[in-house]
This record gives structure tokens, C-alpha cells and sequence, in this order.
């Protein structure tokens, strides 16, 4: 087991090397860098300086292995546009925190009202609750979550003043923001929640119903086991196993955080700062970002891998992921 | 055999029921008969028939061009007001209705564009990869393993701040992110069929490996394809929609909802709804029409998968 997991740790390391390469490449690959954008107006001697300052004068290869030893050492450089140009890994620690709350707050919410929503379901199949459940979840699954914000921000965004996005958007980055806990996160969170929400309510109502129709749980009703004490010990239990599948994957996501949902509520976080930097020709923030999004990725299809072994000990390790 | 023909005909017509049992059909005639009876995917092919019709005819039935701007008429009118523009202006004093109408266009092609090019990469990679096996296969899978590192809607965003943005760029950058489940599915389903007996009794009679892949192994993969490709079409939706919201895909004056939505999130949204409202609804309508069909295709076509 721990063989195999350093194995697939220095493959992610090479993917990782792969991914930074190809990026590199790309975004250095086109004519026009960060301060030939736009009508910025530099003279050319400005250009060159600026150039100078911040080594994009140096060949692309030199480039590529100086930016990889620093990597290395978790410094990714400087951001170009970020005022005051901060290190990338002090913006990122600065903006993630914010990301990850909403992060949290969603995986809360969406995991603990799922797994709620789809046992009720399952209890009572065929009820206007079951079928709220799977309206619910079809909504969720198949509308893109900007549809979904618009939506919200029509019915009562800005009526209650809840999300109001002129409040995230003119703290400057880290300082201000709303509390640990207010209104704010209202709206963001349930947009945000209403995905994950409709997988887990899903699985939850399709693996319950199913446990419930099993041999073992007849057994356990007839040994004349109360209803909950049945619930908590057989029917959740066999019932989580599947939720593994579903859960996991979201988890990266979520505390990533979505491009769509920060740029429309305006939430100050890495999403919102990768457009900007996007459009701003940021190599060094881009490189960053697009490193440590990939890096969370990897790491959970490992997690993932090593869970399913855990708990099945049927699946070989040798046989990566199951698709 | 010979002598079963002869007991079928009989004298007397049999009742309908009966001789419906009799009647042979292929599994996919089954399947169109499955499919019309599931009334929420009749439905959604039926909108999206809707749809298909306006992005093809949008050059006749629309009552002004998309691009033109009426200078005399105050911009973002609300709708209902003015009944010469329906659905009130765009804050550049565009007739909304005609641009909703020629968005559908836009949505369909890069809808369609998208998992037509990803499935032509990714279809005869997977099969190669799935077929040959090998090194070939570690190679294309090593590549897979980098491309799916790689977070799909970042690329695509980083890919078209550098390309530049408007339609065939939109269709190319999501084509390049979009190959990757089509050759992992393919892979997976050769895997699965290349070591059954039929394929090993063709390669026994001699058949090419070229025949064996395109009449022995892809008709049996057809359907997983075709249901992966029916919930290709909405990602690929999506995913235009979402850069053109983010302001990156589609450049003006082309007409695409995920940008109408977009310019309607802003602060004069309490009063001008209508800039957000309409246009979220028909990427919404579209996105619910093709998972009906979608999870209808694929009850339709695979009865066991589905509980």
C-alpha cells in the first residue's frame, strides 16, 4: 500500500511537471505579454524595461527552469497585475480563505441537507416529498450554476439586499469581506450547494430504498430492532459506501471555488482572481492557480483510489479508478 | 428453421396483440418504442425540435436582424411596452426577441460543433489505444492523465484569452478539452469487446484489424457513444454559454445567451429584468430538454443499466 501510494505521488509529481510545461509553453507561445495589452502606452524603451524587471527578456527555456526551481521551493513569483505586486503564493493564501469558506459552508450544506433530503425520500417514496426530492435534484444537476445565481439574484438577491455584490466587491481583496457568519453567504451558498445537494439527495434516496429492501434489514426488523437504531446501523451505513463516488470528486470543487458563482456574487476569491488575471496576461498568477487547482485534483483521484481499496477490498489496487 | 415458417401463416387474421409478438424487430425499433413512451423525453426532444427550427430559419422568422440598432429608441425599453420590440431592447437598443431567437443559433452550433469534433479525436484515439494496446496504449493514456489534470473550464478560459475569442475559437478550445471522455469511453468499451469470441472468430476468419474495429467492435459501442454524446451537447452548451458570461467567448455583435445573461447581471437588474431574465430562461429550457433526451435515450437503449 505505501509503495503503491509513493508510486502514484511521483506520478502526480510528473503530471504536475507535464501540466506547468504545457502551460508555460502556451501562454509564452503567443505574440504579446502582460504589458503590450491594451492601450497601455508604453514607449518601446518602457517595454524593454519592464520586460527587464520582471525577466521576460530572457529566453523561454531559461525562463521555464527558473520558474520550475522556484515552484519547487513552492515560489511561484510575482503577480505582474495585483497592485503593490505580492508574491503569488501570499495572494493566494490571502484569497483562499475566502474561497474556502464558501467552500465549507457549501460542503455542509449540501452533503448534510443531501443526505437528509434523500433518506426522507427514500422513506417515503412516491410522496410529494420524494418528488420535490427529485425535482429538486434535476434542477440541480442540469442547470449551470450562473443560470441558477441569476435566477436567485432575480427573485430576491436584490430585494433583500442578500448577495449584494457591490459589498464583496469593494473590500480590497483580504481586508473586510463579511463575518464568519452573515447573510452574504446566503445566497453563494445555496447556488453553489444546489449540485452537490441533488448528487448526494440521489444517491442517499437510491442506496437507502435499496438497503431497505434487503435481507438484512428484514432480519434486523424482525429481531425486533427499533426503527432508528435499524437506520443508524444497517440502512446508513451499507448506504454510505456509494456516497464515496459521489462525494469526493466535489470536494476539489468546492474548495476551489467556481469561477461562476464568485464573479457573479463578486466574492474576492481564487476564482475571481484567475479571470482577472486571465485577462490580465498574469503569467505568474495564472501558473499558480492553474498548478494548485490541478494539484488538488490529483490528489483527490489518489484519496479516492485509496478509500475504494479501504473500504472494498475487492477492487485491486493495481486496476486505477474503475471507468 | 424451414419447417417453423411453415406454422406461422394461418388461416384465421391473429388478433393485434398477438401478431405484434410475432413481428420482428430490431433492438433499435425496441428502442424508439421505449423512447416515445417516456413522456418527459418526448417532451424534451419536442422543445428541442423548437429550438433546432429557430437557430435554422433565425434569418426569416426573426422580426429585425440581431445586429441592428434602433438610434431613435431609448436603450434596455422594458418589454411589453413597445409593440414594435416584444421583448423590449438590449442596452445597446437591439431588438431583444431577435437576438434570443439567433442565440439558439449560436447554442446549437457550438452544442453540435463541440461533440462532433471531440468524438472524431477522441473515437479513433480510444479505439486505437483500446485495440492495439501496449505502449501505444500507455502513450495516449499518459496523455489523458495530463490532459485530465488539467482543470477543463481554466484551459478553456486560459486557452481563449490567448487565441482571442469569438465562435470557431470557442468550438476549437472546447473540442481540445472535450476529446478526452470520448477517448476514455471508447478505450473502455473496447477493452470490454476486445477479447469476446466474435471478435476472436472474425480474426480467425481472416478479417482485417481495420474490419474488426469498424464492423465487429464500434457497432457494438454505438449506444454508449450515442448516449454520451446526447449529454456532450448541453456541456458543450454550458460551457459557451459560461465563457461568453464571463465576458471571453462570444464577441459582440454575435447574439449568445450565457452573454446576454452576463451583460444582465448588472446593477440596473432590479428594473431592466428583462436583460437577465429571458436569456437564463432559454439556456435553462435548453439544458432541461437534452438531459430528457438524454436519460430517455439511454433507458431507450440500455433497459438493464437503468433502475
Amino acid at each position: 500500500m505505501t509503495g503503491y501510494i509513493i508510486r502514484r505521488l511521483i506520478a502526480l509529481f510528473f503530471v504536475m511537471v507535464a501540466v506547468s510545461a504545457l502551460v508555460f509553453v502556451l501562454m509564452n507561445a503567443v505574440p504579446g505579454g502582460p504589458f503590450s495589452l491594451g492601450e497601455r502606452g508604453y514607449t518601446a524603451d518602457a517595454l524593454a524595461n519592464l520586460e527587464r524587471k520582471y525577466g521576460l527578456d530572457k529566453p523561454l527555456a531559461t525562463r521555464y527552469v527558473n520558474f520550475l526551481t522556484g515552484a519547487l521551493q513552492l515560489d511561484f513569483g510575482n503577480s505582474f497585475a495585483v497592485a503593490g505586486n505580492p508574491p503569488v503564493t501570499q495572494v493566494i493564501l490571502q484569497t483562499w480563505p475566502v474561497t474556502l469558506q464558501v467552500g465549507i459552508y457549501t460542503i455542509t450544506v449540501s452533503f448534510g441537507l443531501g443526505l437528509l433530503m434523500g433518506i426522507i425520500a427514500a422513506y417515503r417514496r412516491n410522496s410529494w416529498i420524494d418528488n420535490l426530492v427529485t425535482l429538486t435534484a434535476t434542477l440541480g444537476i442540469t442547470l449551470p450554476n450562473f443560470i441558477i445565481a441569476t435566477f436567485l439574484l432575480l427573485i430576491f438577491g436584490f430585494q433583500n439586499g442578500w448577495g449584494d455584490p457591490r459589498k464583496w466587491i469593494i473590500p480590497p481583496l483580504w481586508e473586510g469581506g463579511p463575518a464568519l457568519l452573515s447573510w452574504d453567504y446566503f445566497l453563494p451558498v445555496i447556488t453553489y450547494a444546489l449540485a452537490p445537494l441533488a448528487l448526494v439527495a440521489r444517491y442517499t434516496r437510491s442506496s437507502v430504498a435499496d438497503a431497505l429492501g434487503a435481507d438484512y434489514v428484514r432480519t434486523a426488523r424482525a429481531k425486533g430492532l427499533s426503527d432508528s437504531a435499524i437506520m443508524m446501523r444497517h440502512v446508513l451505513r451499507n448506504a454510505m459506501i456509494p456516497m464515496i463516488t459521489v462525494l469526493l470528486p466535489q470536494i476539489p470543487n468546492l474548495l476551489t471555488g467556481s469561477l461562476f458563482i464568485e464573479v457573479v456574487y463578486g466574492i474576492p476569491g481564487l476564482g475571481k482572481y484567475f479571470v482577472t488575471s486571465i485577462f490580465n496576461r498574469d503569467y505568474p498568477m495564472i501558473m499558480g492557480l492553474v498548478l494548485l487547482v490541478a494539484f488538488f485534483w490529483g490528489l483527490t483521484y489518489l484519496v479516492t483510489d485509496i478509500l475504494y481499496t479501504l473500504i472494498d477490498p475487492r477492487v485491486r489496487i493495481a486496476g486505477r479508478g474503475s471507468n | 428453421m424451414t419447417s417453423s415458417t411453415a406454422t406461422t401463416p394461418s388461416s384465421k387474421p391473429a388478433p393485434a396483440s398477438l401478431r405484434q409478438n410475432v413481428e420482428q424487430r430490431s433492438p433499435w425499433v425496441d428502442a424508439m418504442r421505449r423512447f416515445r413512451r417516456n413522456r418527459l423525453a418526448m417532451f424534451g426532444l419536442f422543445i428541442l425540435l423548437i429550438l433546432f427550427f429557430l437557430a435554422l430559419t433565425a434569418d426569416f422568422i426573426t422580426p429585425y436582424r440581431y445586429d441592428q440598432v434602433f438610434l431613435t429608441k431609448r436603450a434596455n425599453t422594458l418589454p411589453f411596452v413597445d409593440p414594435a420590440h416584444v421583448l423590449g431592447l438590449d442596452s445597446s437598443s437591439r431588438d431583444y426577441l431577435s437576438r434570443l431567437i439567433y442565440g439558439a443559433r449560436t447554442s446549437m452550433l457550438v452544442g453540435l460543433a463541440v461533440p462532433l469534433i471531440s468524438f472524431l479525436i477522441g473515437v479513433p484515439l480510444g479505439s486505437f489505444s483500446g485495440y492495439r494496446g501496449g505502449w501505444v496504449d500507455f502513450i495516449i493514456q499518459r496523455i489523458v492523465d495530463v490532459a485530465t489534470a488539467i482543470p477543463p473550464l481554466l484551459f478553456a478560459l486560459f486557452l481563449l484569452s490567448v487565441l482571442g475569442s469569438g465562435v470557431p475559437n470557442v468550438i476549437f478550445v472546447l473540442s481540445i478539452t472535450g476529446w478526452i471522455e470520448s477517448t476514455r469511453l471508447t478505450r473502455a468499451q473496447f477493452l470490454t469487446f476486445r477479447e469476446k469470441e466474435f471478435v476472436t472468430a472474425a480474426r480467425a476468419l481472416g478479417a482485417k484489424p481495420l474490419q474488426i474495429v469498424s464492423r465487429h467492435i464500434l457497432p457494438n459501442a454505438i449506444s454508449p457513444l450515442l448516449v454520451s454524446f446526447t449529454f456532450a451537447v448541453p456541456l458543450a452548451i454550458f460551457a459557451e454559454a459560461g465563457l461568453s458570461f464571463l465576458g471571453i467567448g462570444i464577441t459582440e455583435p454575435t447574439a449568445s445567451w450565457g452573454k446576454m445573461v452576463g451583460s444582465g447581471i448588472g446593477n440596473s437588474i432590479r428594473v431592466y429584468y428583462h436583460l437577465a431574465l429571458f436569456p437564463t430562461i432559454m439556456v435553462a429550457l435548453t439544458m432541461l430538454s437534452f438531459s430528457f433526451v438524454g436519460d430517455g435515450l439511454q433507458e431507450a437503449l440500455d433497459p438493464n443499466r437503468s433502475q
